[in-house]
């Protein structure tokens, strides 16, 4: 990686282009959490059948315990798929080495607690760690990365900050910058609105949406949030007890015998003029 | 946004090797045999250039028989000691790890006594006993310091304080049968003492301790990552596993060595690698080098105070060091490491 080149660098958009529109594949993976000899497993993903293309905002919904989370680690490469096949740009997850997973897949989740002070801007450069080689240095490259990443999360004022001085909303902000300073093709979110305020909610998801839209990601996101994920994703994959019940555009997948089934609660689905569903909790009288 | 650089590691390392050379320079002036500043400096240079029969005789013993080989070696205990405690704190995710309070010392100590019983003529038997007693006691302490899987802060220490206990009991009651040439007292293997420098050759000990302070150098980029958090260190493509296996074997290996030439000296690996933050930043990249020289200091600093302040009698440097280390540790307990 040469430094020389910042100003056309500083003007490229953080993303990882492929020629073909299909970037993740997932063919009847399924997973088994502790299927030894003498135990039964604990909890099963059924096999999952799913694709997302480039510019995709999926939505993995589903109520607790119906396996969400395990799906994304299994995208993620944090766990092999006992069955089946996951591939991101034509190479299956689990071949990949490490640093070359962290090229291609970001998995943003809840961060852990920081042992030491960190600045923001130190925070967002440990993206760009999978590109260097043992005992890297940071390129002026990696800079200049790591600043767009924070520009694209609207961050760019909070570099200096201390990590552990941020705002929920401000500390989701900068964890996504960091794995934007990845470049990854597949950018994975497990929960991210847990801890946001719904401003915070619909601002969050409008910058995925654009993230996906302007920079080619492909976004996966987990989440509870039935109609924020009507409003802003392309597609729904609806998981129940460890099964992908239905898989389709939002329109397709909310249906309200459906979704009071999984959910086990009394909702109302309307078809707004936009084409995009909206739930409602129906009232007890 | 100013990432960190190989120059500005070697400025900081440059200055504090600087500092280095005028504590040791102080430490070899001051005794019971005052010597003057010129001639330290004569003395030296004369050694240097191979004039040794220019030196009063005299000189050349209190410098170079008595003062300069128990300064190498607090050199390089201070060294080894506080790289463990940063490897420690990266390791078990705890700020207050250090192999003094979490009975790591007493376990390589414990090691080498019963090693010393065991093949009290073979060379290098202590020092593999050091490493074992450590390594073992590391091994107790983490899992011990578990719970519901996860690595918990406060039974971590605890499992570390009840195991340092246990086994100070044991090297006691060890101390009491053993008996014969080899034994050093029981200061030694419980405060540490460096009245005595190793039979062998320093240099190989210098030698273990460079590969060993090497080895945990190559994995600071992915401890700095591990420091914010296991999992998201394998998600940026950190082998965590590889990682904290290299920084076991040598923390133990860095203790181990450390105690079995200059027994137990606590809190040096707790006090270094917080001042260094303090001073430098967090970056183990700079960390570590930075830690090893502070660690060098403080022992000759902590050592020159220990065989002058009560002179003619002599404290043990554990005893010095334990005087300013627990203070800050408590410190850093109330704080909780802002």
């Amino acid at each position: 990686m040469s430094a020389g080149n910042g100003a056309t660098l500083a003007q490229r958009p953080v993303s990882f282009v492929v020629a073909s529109g299909l970037r993740l594949k997932v063919e009847q993976a399924s997973y088994a959490y502790a299927a030894t000899d003498r135990s039964a497993p604990k909890f099963t993903l059924g096999p999952t059948t799913f694709e997302a293309q480039q510019r995709e905002l999926v939505a993995i919904l589903g109520p607790n315990a119906s396996g969400k989370s395990t799906l994304l680690k299994l995208l993620a490469g944090v766990l092999k798929p006992l069955s089946g096949r996951i591939e991101v740009d034509g190479q299956e997850v689990g071949d990949l080495d490490l640093r070359v997973r962290a090229q291609r897949i970001a998995l943003v989740q809840q961060e852990s607690e920081l042992l030491f002070p960190l600045r923001v801007w130190e925070y967002v450069l440990q993206g760009r760690y999978p590109y260097g080689r043992r005992l890297r240095f940071e390129s002026e490259e990696d800079c200049l990365l790591a600043g767009n990443a924070l520009a694209q999360v609207g961050a760019d004022a909070l570099r200096d900050r201390w990590m552990d001085r941020l705002s929920g909303g401000e500390k989701q902000r900068v964890i996504l910058a960091r794995a934007l300073a990845q470049q990854p093709a597949l950018l994975l979110l497990d929960e991210p609105t847990q801890h946001l305020d719904i401003g915070g909610k619909v601002e969050l998801l409008r910058r995925l949406r654009r993230l996906a839209d302007e920079n080619r990601y492909t976004v996966i996101v987990v989440t509870h949030e039935l109609n924020l994920a009507a409003e802003f994703s392309d597609r729904v994959v609806l998981l129940h007890k460890g099964k992908s019940l239905r898989i389709g555009t939002p329109a397709e997948v909310y249906e309200r015998d459906l979704l009071e089934e999984v959910f086990e609660a009394p909702l109302e689905v309307e078809m707004r003029t936009s084409g995009r569903p909206r739930v409602i909790l129906r009232g007890s009288h | 946004m100013r990432p960190l650089t190989p120059r500005r590691i070697t400025a900081i390392c440059g200055l504090l090797f600087a500092v280095l050379f005028g504590v040791v320079v102080i430490a070899l002036r001051t005794g019971a045999y005052p010597i003057s500043l010129q001639d330290i400096v004569t003395t030296l240079f004369r050694e240097a250039i191979g004039r040794r029969d220019d030196i009063p005789l005299e000189f050349w013993q209190v410098v170079f028989g008595l003062r300069l080989p128990r300064i190498a070696l607090g050199i390089m205990v201070g060294a080894a000691l506080a790289t463990a405690g940063a490897g420690f704190q990266a390791l078990l995710r705890n700020p207050l790890a250090e192999p003094y309070v979490l009975g790591v010392s007493s376990g390589a100590a414990l090691g080498a006594m019963l090693s010393l019983m065991v093949a009290p003529h073979t060379a290098g038997v202590i020092q593999a006993g050091a490493f074992l007693g450590a390594a073992a006691t590391t091994a107790t302490v983490y899992f011990l310091g578990r719970r519901g899987g996860q690595l918990d802060s406060a039974t971590l220490l605890l499992a570390g304080i009840i195991s340092a206990s246990f086994l100070s009991a044991a090297i006691m009651f060890l101390g009491t049968t053993m008996s014969g040439r080899d034994q050093r007292g029981m200061a030694f293997w419980l405060m540490g003492d460096l009245a005595s420098p190793p039979s062998f050759h320093l240099g190989w000990l210098f030698f273990a301790l460079l590969v060993t302070i090497g080895s945990i150098y190559t994995t600071s980029s992915d401890l700095n990552l591990i420091l914010t958090g296991e999992q998201e260190a394998r998600h940026l493509g950190v082998n965590v596993n590889r990682v904290k296996l290299v920084v076991y074997i040598a923390a133990s290996l860095l203790t181990g060595l450390a105690v079995s030439v200059g027994g137990a000296i606590g809190y040096v690996g707790l006090l270094v690698p917080h001042a260094m933050r303090m001073l430098f930043g967090t970056d183990y990249r700079l960390l570590i080098p930075t830690s090893a020289i502070g660690g060098a200091i403080i022992i000759v600093v902590a050592d020159t105070l220990a065989r002058t302040v009560v002179a003619p009698t002599e404290l043990p440097v554990g005893a010095m060091t334990a005087l300013a280390g627990a203070p800050v540790f408590i410190y850093l307990m109330r704080r909780r490491v802002r």
